[in-house]
């Protein structure tokens, strides 16, 4: 490990550590026991393997697969924040093959993640699309299609994919062999988080070592210069990452739905596609670095869930954690720019 | 059918009241050149001072407070936005997880994690003499709380003010082009943080309105996303108050069409009608070719 990344490392612990101070203020601020609510967080996070596996890992699954998919838009320069969306048509398409058709199992999980990955895809091609040949702002677009998305999945669970008795807004249940294996018996954790960690060490490869990388972090760079450095066309490259970043999500989908739920309800994601925003941009847009920040994520979310049962605190505590967390690394990046640039000066 | 539509005509105009504060102030906003996604923090913030004071000391000081938590809202956007001059988008999103989280947390550990419901007071229909007489559209535009006078009050004043006062064309200028601005004479970032704070504050309003001139209590995320519908009805109204007033009683009247469809008996999802304002927003954005329209340097980072 170099020195900047262990810098990046030990900045993301020193940020963490004031986000828990600041948790405990706001706990004591609002007359919980800190000691429990604390106590049960750690539980409920790191506490027990099973805590560390079924937990905290299950959580960081669809956040580092979904922080993989705004990394690399981001670093195109594409601000897509319609990981959200993107997830849920991802988890829609999937469980519609999983449900229509069954072949051999791995066959089948792999056509549903492929499903996923392509729903995901198409929907980001809509923001694509618009932004490419309409010109029209991608942060609107996504945030337009977030919210489409949503109540389409809210028609379908209650339309054509309502499960057979009709009662509940819920899909029929995936069979066996559409559900992705099991990677430690006994406990929850999927073949899923195994590849999101190969899709970030893929990612990192292809952004560090390619020639496509290269003119993705060209592009998101200054695509102005990209431009006229010669035969990168700019609108090009962005449109690609943006629809390959679409993917990633509706993937992510597909894998909490083949390793998590097992069938499609309409508050499938507790905001998985936002919180990936903070996932990605604590890691700097670096894949290796989003599955650590992942996995602190997820430990957050998994406490949390383990705080609200125990210590009766308000889970939605830990949206206000990340994003201080957001705040923080925005702060401290642009405190350093200007301390650099203050240097360049004199 | 009469009824129904003086009904449907009501319910547009009231679903329009808050979301044209929300939208006006955002307009506002981001004609100085800034894009805050982090409204929908300042509603929430808005809508849970409104029903925390509104209770014990009446509707005029929840608003006043409503007002106030708006505002707190965006300045820490401000503060970061413009002051540290931090990624827009991504200040915008981290604000409003903060405001979110920070509301469902206040009030779930004051009021129980039930989240007993709070009732507070509501503002009545304040029926203008004559006008509300009119027949259909006198009552849907006579007949409602002040929130809503005060809303189509602020649609010709704002046009005004941006159009006629040199307050206005300087907060143009920042929007259009910042350095030039700059070389006349104008403080930019402490236009746009004063746009800012402005812009939440009717969005504090927006979530007051929802509060104590609709809902009559706080329920967690109460906002449901207006802030982004804001954001959307700003472009569909093409950054002009004028516009940016009907694309909010166009957005109003989507979602008070399915009550209408509901009351006649068809059967259609209503999803599509909730969905209709977002692909209508795509299409008039793809259409209206709105990048010529937009303010130049908006979202756009100033460097000092």
């Amino acid at each position: 490990m170099n020195t900047s990344a262990l810098r990046d490392v030990s900045v993301v612990a020193a940020l963490t550590m004031f986000a828990l101070l600041l948790l405990t203020i706001i706990l004591a601020a609002t007359g919980h026991d800190v000691g429990d609510a604390l106590t049960a967080l750690a539980r409920g996070s790191v506490g027990s393997w099973d805590a560390l596996l079924s937990g905290t890992l299950v959580r960081a699954t669809p956040l580092l697969i979904a922080g993989l998919a705004i990394t690399l838009a981001f670093r195109a320069g594409v601000l897509n924040i319609g990981a959200e969306g993107q997830l849920l048509m991802g988890a829609a398409a999937a469980t519609a093959l999983g449900l229509a058709w069954h072949g051999p199992a791995w066959l089948t999980v792999g056509g549903l993640l492929l499903a996923g990955a392509l729903a995901g895809g198409c929907w980001a091609a809509v923001a694509a699309t618009l932004r490419l040949r309409f010109g029209v702002l991608e942060v609107i677009s996504t945030l337009m299609l977030n919210f489409v998305a949503q109540y389409l999945l809210g028609w379908l669970v209650r339309g054509p994919m309502q499960e057979p008795t009709r009662i509940y807004p819920q899909s029929a249940t995936l069979d066996t062999v559409a559900r992705l294996p099991i990677v430690i018996p006994g406990s929850r954790l999927h073949a899923g988080f195994l590849l999101g960690i190969v899709l970030a060490v893929a990612l990192a490869i292809l952004l560090r070592r390619t020639a496509a990388g290269f003119r993705i972090r060209l592009v998101g760079a200054n695509p102005v210069a990209a431009v006229s450095a010669g035969r990168v066309d700019a609108a090009v490259v962005a449109f690609g990452a943006f629809i390959a970043s679409g993917a990633l999500a509706g993937f992510a989908g597909a894998v909490e739905v083949s390793g998590v739920t097992f069938a499609l309800y309409e508050n499938l994601s507790p905001g998985y596609g936002f919180s990936a925003i903070a996932v990605a941009l604590l890691a700097r847009l670096n894949p290796l670095g989003v599955i650590g920040t992942a996995v602190l994520f997820g430990a957050l979310e998994a406490g949390a869930v383990s705080m609200q049962r125990d210590a009766a605190v308000p889970s939605v505590v830990v949206n206000v954690v990340e994003a201080v967390l957001i705040l923080l690394v925005v702060a401290t990046d642009r405190w350093r720019a200007q301390r650099l640039t203050a240097q360049a000066g004199t | 059918m009469a009824d129904a539509l003086g009904a449907f005509l009501e319910g547009t105009v009231r679903t329009a009241t808050p979301l044209a504060f929300a939208a006006l102030g955002e307009a506002l906003v981001e004609r100085s050149g800034v894009i805050n996604i982090g409204l929908e923090g300042s509603i929430i913030a808005g809508a849970l001072g409104g029903v925390v004071t509104a209770g014990g000391a009446g509707t005029g000081v929840g608003l006043a407070a409503a007002l106030v938590a708006g505002a707190a809202v965006a300045a820490v956007f401000a503060l970061f936005a413009v002051k540290l001059r931090a990624d827009q988008i991504i200040t915008g999103t981290a604000v409003t997880l903060l405001s979110l989280g920070l509301t469902g947390t206040l009030y779930r550990s004051a009021f129980g994690t039930g989240g007993a419901a709070l009732g507070t007071p509501t503002l009545g229909p304040l029926a203008i003499p004559g006008l509300s007489a009119i027949p259909l559209v006198g009552p849907a535009l006579f007949a409602q709380p002040i929130t809503t006078y005060l809303a189509m009050a602020l649609v010709p004043l704002a046009s005004w003010w941006l159009a006629r006062t040199h307050a206005g064309l300087a907060l143009r200028a920042c929007g259009e082009n910042p350095a030039a601005a700059r070389a006349a004479g104008i403080a930019v970032g402490r236009v746009q943080t004063a746009a800012i704070i402005f812009g939440g504050a009717l969005g504090g309003l927006a979530g007051g309105t929802l509060v104590l001139a609709q809902a009559g209590t706080f329920v967690e995320g109460m906002s449901a996303g207006r802030g982004f519908i804001a954001i959307a009805i700003v472009v569909l109204g093409r950054w002009q108050p004028l516009g940016v007033g009907l694309a909010a009683l166009l957005f109003g009247a989507a979602s008070a069409l399915q009550f209408a469809f509901q009351a006649m008996g068809w059967q259609l999802p209503y999803q599509l009608f909730l969905a209709s304002p977002y692909l209508l927003t795509l299409l008039a954005l793809a259409l209206a070719r709105s990048r010529f329209v937009a303010p130049a340097a908006l979202g756009k980072i100033v460097e000092a």
